[in-house]
């Protein structure tokens, strides 16, 4: 498509025009679909939403939310305010999602690194482990997750069965999909969900570690641990920075998981926000408060994913202009 | 930079003018037309055991609807855990079916919406006239004094559906009438290592139901006469307290049933696990869990004393499905037209043996094979002793506040924390205010 | 002194705390699907009944149910078809975008990596009814269906895997060294004669892995597919609650259906698996 620039019959100046035109142009053009995209489906919604956020849209109003009337800041003061129920509610639920996030991305980025640096080295059955491991990613949502229901059922569920008749670790069969423990019932499923994800970028990441690196350590008499300290965690970087901050943005943002595992009422040491939110919105009707709420929630990861990337960026020379 | 930026600013404004354009024209705020006469589209609810069955029970209906009319109806069954969601963007959008079936419970929240067709007299003229339904089925079709936003289509309602072997083996003769009369069976089941009583404890939907008839038996209402949510005034804290009590101090419901939200409690009734089960036309359900129908009773759910009836003898919601027209269709007369179809004699006695459900058409009720035993109890309960959930447009906050906060209740309740008077009304003191403000 | 994948022969405790992890991680990653799959070969009375290692009673009666109880090929199909677009158009949009990032310096492209990363953010469930609002105003406007149809459902996904493609891709092509592809460039390959010779194969393990991210997006998306999806277009994430309806929820169907619709799945990551490892071995990055 594009012609090679060193055309010997090309006149002088004006060949160098066009090539300055093109070789400024060329990005932009490599970029503008992604960029057309993005704005489509995304931004405009976006915009969209917000201007929903300063609306009294409920189910008064959705026929014709051109019409709603305008409230102004009402919708944020009803979710900013924390003495009442629907702000408290709103703040309990930010701090559990805050909490099983860090979790969550914790865990699954620690097995998922941890598993891709012991598959790193050649061993038999490594091709297979790779893709069983691949297994919870490639389950429709839907039914994994109503699999996990079925192993915290109280009476009748695998993980009482072990826990309570097997193992005897606890006096009496405990709850798992109602009251405390649900935090922990949504933490397991989020992480067995979750870490193959983490696995699968990281493996490819350490492919793109240079070998020779490994050798002069291993000369230098390293063991297998200072070479990850050393070499991989370091190379890894980049990877990790990427990955990390959307395993964070991601499982904030989850809702599928505790949608099938709770129902539309989640208990309330598991109520995330995104079920929440839904809540506020969809199921009561009140999309104008649901989109003041997404837009707070939209304000607070702007600023994490800010402050994170100005830290992670420090000593990291590229995409830096 | 700064170009990026403009041209970003631009964009956004340019595709919000034109979505904002092309809202305030779009058909959503169109009065309906009969610009397309010889088509229909029509969503209908999942009613049957499959998506599959429905289209099989509905094609040949539509078939013979075209033979009479000309008009070809495209058909797609949306699954219940879409069709909320669905209408709600169809409403937003005015992008939606002609024709759709709407949860009876939902009549209000959608009327308010303004988005459906109104049922006057003169739409009502045009498939028959008002009084060709039931009652209590026109109960749930909208908000009173206001035209109906739907027109009822089948019908449902509560029974307590009982283990005949384990009441023999009980040396119980009667299913219990009166919910005394069943903690006092509880025992005797229960001395027989039998659990007594099935309950979805975590559906917020199906404590709704049972709690609202339980309100219905204290005389009291989650709302008042103006609309405004009133959900802890004495009798709602009382009747919250016995249903959450049969599993809290009566110990009939199991605690692990607590947990329950995806019909548990119907398989632990149809394995001979539980000794009784409240439930609307479970009997295709059991079947297909292997339990056969002579091996079930069916009784009215019990009442505090005396028979059921009305006022405080109201012993089950109506539960049902309505048919509701959008307003915006193109095909005005043609939808019309399949309402007065879906709803004539014939199609009514078709339609509900193949669902099992009860004909809210009052002709159609008489056919014998309404006549069975299960079904002369539902339609005694529809015709005497149910009452419609308030019809008022915040019904589905009312469902998922009151709902959620009954949850909890039970939550405490298996986990052994005490469930008192003061610990109910501040869960529903919780769920009150988080109704929109009046 | 060492084999060609591995840095150095591992030390024994090495060994020993590998298989000892990787067998609980397998363990842990495989109860469930044991349970799904003792699930899908039981009667429906007995599913939900007392958990058993050893189930008592098998049959393949679910297996058999499937097809009939919904559509399950036409929503395979559907999911296929979706999914393999989205995911083909969504990489080859995020290699040039990230090439652009990676190997050009022009104005606003911090703007534009740090705002397609913010798109990351906003939660779905909000801006679901403004897309569909958005597109049934093209569709009104243009007559381009966008909702209800399979190319709405594409548009959608491939922005959703685009922006975490575009950041990864950039962050493996940096590690491309840069002397490759300016040795194309002098060789007589344009821009982009450097970027499919050079760049993409040396990146082909990132390039994998992305594209798996971008298939399993859409491949599991349910909430936009629940609303912008039919009877025709609906793909299975979505169509696999078909198998629950009001009263019977069939939960022997629906695990037999998920393990059914996964085995082709997993079995082209098996394939795929290979080119994760490419990169190393093919020794185009030194």
């Amino acid at each position: 498509m594009r012609k090679n620039p060193s055309d010997p019959a090309a006149p002088g100046p004006r060949r160098r025009r066009g090539e300055r035109i093109r070789r400024i142009g060329l990005p932009y053009l490599l970029l503008l679909p992604a960029l057309v995209l993005e704005l489509l489906v995304h931004l405009v919604p976006m915009v969209i939403g917000i201007v929903m956020s300063f609306k009294e849209l409920t189910q008064f109003y959705i026929r014709d939310w051109g019409t709603a009337p305008w409230s102004g800041f009402d919708n944020y003061k009803v979710s900013v305010d924390f003495d009442a129920p629907v702000g408290k509610a709103l703040l309990h639920s930010f701090f559990v999602t805050v909490g099983f996030t860090l979790l969550s991305v914790g865990f699954c980025w620690l097995i998922g690194t941890v598993a891709a640096i012991y598959m790193q080295d050649t061993f038999r059955g490594r091709g297979f482990l790779r893709a069983l491991f691949l297994i919870p990613y490639a389950l429709p949502v839907y039914a994994a997750v109503i699999t996990w229901v079925f192993m915290f059922q109280h009476d009748n569920g695998l993980v009482n069965h072990v826990l309570h008749d097997q193992l005897h670790l606890t006096d009496k069969p405990s709850f798992w999909l109602i009251g405390d423990n649900s935090f922990y019932a949504l933490l397991i499923v989020s992480v067995w969900k979750g870490w193959p994800f983490a696995f699968l970028i990281v493996m490819a990441g350490l492919q793109n570690i240079p070998k020779e690196l490994y050798e002069a350590a291993s000369i230098d008499g390293a063991g297998r641990l200072q070479q990850i300290r050393r070499i991989t965690l370091p190379s890894l970087r980049p990877v990790n920075q990427v990955l990390v901050l959307v395993l964070f943005l991601w499982t904030f943002n989850d809702f599928n998981t505790p949608y099938v595992l709770f129902g539309r009422s989640a208990p309330e040491a598991a109520d995330l926000i995104s079920v929440h939110i839904y809540q506020a919105s969809f199921v009561t009707w009140n999309f104008g408060t649901g989109s003041a709420m997404s837009v707070l929630l939209l304000l607070f990861l702007l600023v994490v994913t800010g402050v994170y990337l100005v830290f992670t960026s420090r000593g990291r020379k590229t995409a830096d202009v | 930079m700064r170009s990026i930026r403009a041209a970003a600013v631009g964009a956004v404004t340019m595709s919000l003018a034109l979505a904002a354009t092309a809202c305030g024209g779009g058909s959503s705020t169109g009065g309906g037309s009969n610009d397309s006469p010889k088509t229909l589209t029509y969503w209908a609810s999942n009613q049957g055991a499959s998506i599959a069955i429905d289209k099989k029970v509905l094609q040949p209906e539509l078939d013979k609807f075209k033979k009479q009319t000309g008009i070809t109806v495209k058909l797609e069954v949306v699954p219940w855990s879409d069709l909320l969601n669905r209408i709600l963007t169809a409403t937003t959008s005015g992008q939606g079916p002609d024709v759709l079936n709407i949860g009876n419970t939902w009549s209000a929240s959608l009327q308010a919406t303004g988005a459906f067709l109104p049922w006057n007299a003169a739409n009502f003229a045009k498939i028959g006239g008002k009084d060709r339904f039931v009652d209590s089925a026109l109960g749930s079709t909208g908000a009173v004094g206001k035209d109906p936003a739907a027109v009822p289509l089948y019908s449902m309602a509560y029974a307590l559906y009982y283990n005949k072997q384990i009441f023999a083996d009980a040396g119980i003769a009667q299913p219990p009438a009166t919910w005394a009369e069943l903690v006092a069976d509880g025992k005797k089941i229960e001395a027989k290592g039998k659990q007594v009583l099935g309950a979805e404890g975590a559906n917020v939907s199906e404590n709704i139901h049972h709690t609202f008839v339980f309100a219905k038996q204290h005389g009291a209402d989650f709302f008042t006469a103006d609309g405004k949510a009133d959900f802890t005034n004495d009798g709602v804290v009382a009747a919250v307290k016995q249903y959450v009590d049969l599993m809290a101090k009566d110990k009939v419901i199991p605690v692990g049933n607590a947990e329950y939200a995806q019909n548990q409690s119907v398989s632990d009734f149809a394995k001979g696990k539980t000794a009784m089960l409240m439930w609307q036309s479970a009997s295709a359900n059991l079947k297909s869990q292997g339990m056969s129908d002579s091996a079930y009773g069916i009784a009215p759910i019990p009442v505090q004393s005396g028979t059921p009836g009305t006022g405080t003898q109201v012993n089950s919601m109506v539960a049902g499905i309505n048919l509701a027209v959008f307003k915006n269709t193109d095909n005005l007369d043609g939808s019309t037209k399949f309402v007065k179809f879906m709803t004539s004699d014939a199609e009514q006695k078709i339609l509900n043996t193949a669902y099992s459900s009860i004909p809210p058409v009052k002709a159609a009720q008489e056919d014998t094979a309404f006549n069975t035993p299960a079904n002369s109890v539902l339609k005694n309960t529809l015709a005497t002793s149910a009452a419609a959930l308030p019809q008022v447009a915040d019904e589905s906050q009312f469902e998922t506040a009151v709902g959620t906060a009954v949850k909890n209740l039970f939550a405490d309740a298996a986990a052994g924390r005490a469930v008192t008077t003061a610990s109910v009304k501040a869960e529903l003191e919780k769920a009150q205010q988080q109704m929109p403000a009046k | 002194m060492s084999s060609p994948t591995s840095p150095m022969a591992p030390p024994r405790s090495f060994i020993w705390s590998r298989r000892i992890f990787l067998t609980l991680l397998t363990g842990f990653v495989l109860v469930p699907v044991y349970v799904m799959l003792s699930s899908s070969l039981k009667p429906l009375s007995d599913v939900t009944g007392k958990f058993r290692w050893l189930p008592s009673g098998l049959t393949i009666r679910p297996y058999i149910d499937i097809w009939s109880t919904v559509p399950l090929a036409k929503y395979f199909m559907n999911s296929l078809i979706v999914s393999v677009a989205a995911t083909v158009c969504s990489v080859v949009i995020a290699v040039f975008a990230a090439y652009a990032v990676s190997r050009y310096e022009f104005r606003g492209k911090r703007v534009f990596t740090v705002t397609v990363l913010s798109t990351q953010m906003f939660p779905g469930i909000l801006f679901l009814l403004p897309l569909f609002l958005l597109y049934v105003n093209i569709g009104n406007a243009t007559g381009i269906a966008l909702f209800g149809s399979r190319g709405g459902l594409i548009l959608t996904y491939l922005t959703f895997s685009l922006p975490f493609s575009i950041w990864m891709l950039i962050g493996y092509f940096d590690s491309v060294p840069k002397d490759l592809d300016e040795a194309a460039l002098v060789d007589g390959c344009g821009p982009l004669g450097a970027l499919l010779r050079v760049v993409v194969p040396a990146a082909i393990p990132g390039i994998v892995a992305v594209a798996v991210y971008a298939f399993m997006t859409a491949w599991g998306e349910v909430l936009f597919a629940s609303v912008m999806t039919n009877d025709s277009t609906r793909t299975l994430a979505v169509g696999l609650q078909g198998y629950s309806t009001l009263n019977d929820v069939y939960w022997n169907q629906i695990m037999a259906a998920s393990l059914v619709v996964s085995v082709p799945v997993v079995a082209g990551f098996l394939l795929l698996q290979r080119y994760l490892v490419a990169g190393l071995t093919a020794g185009a990055v030194k």
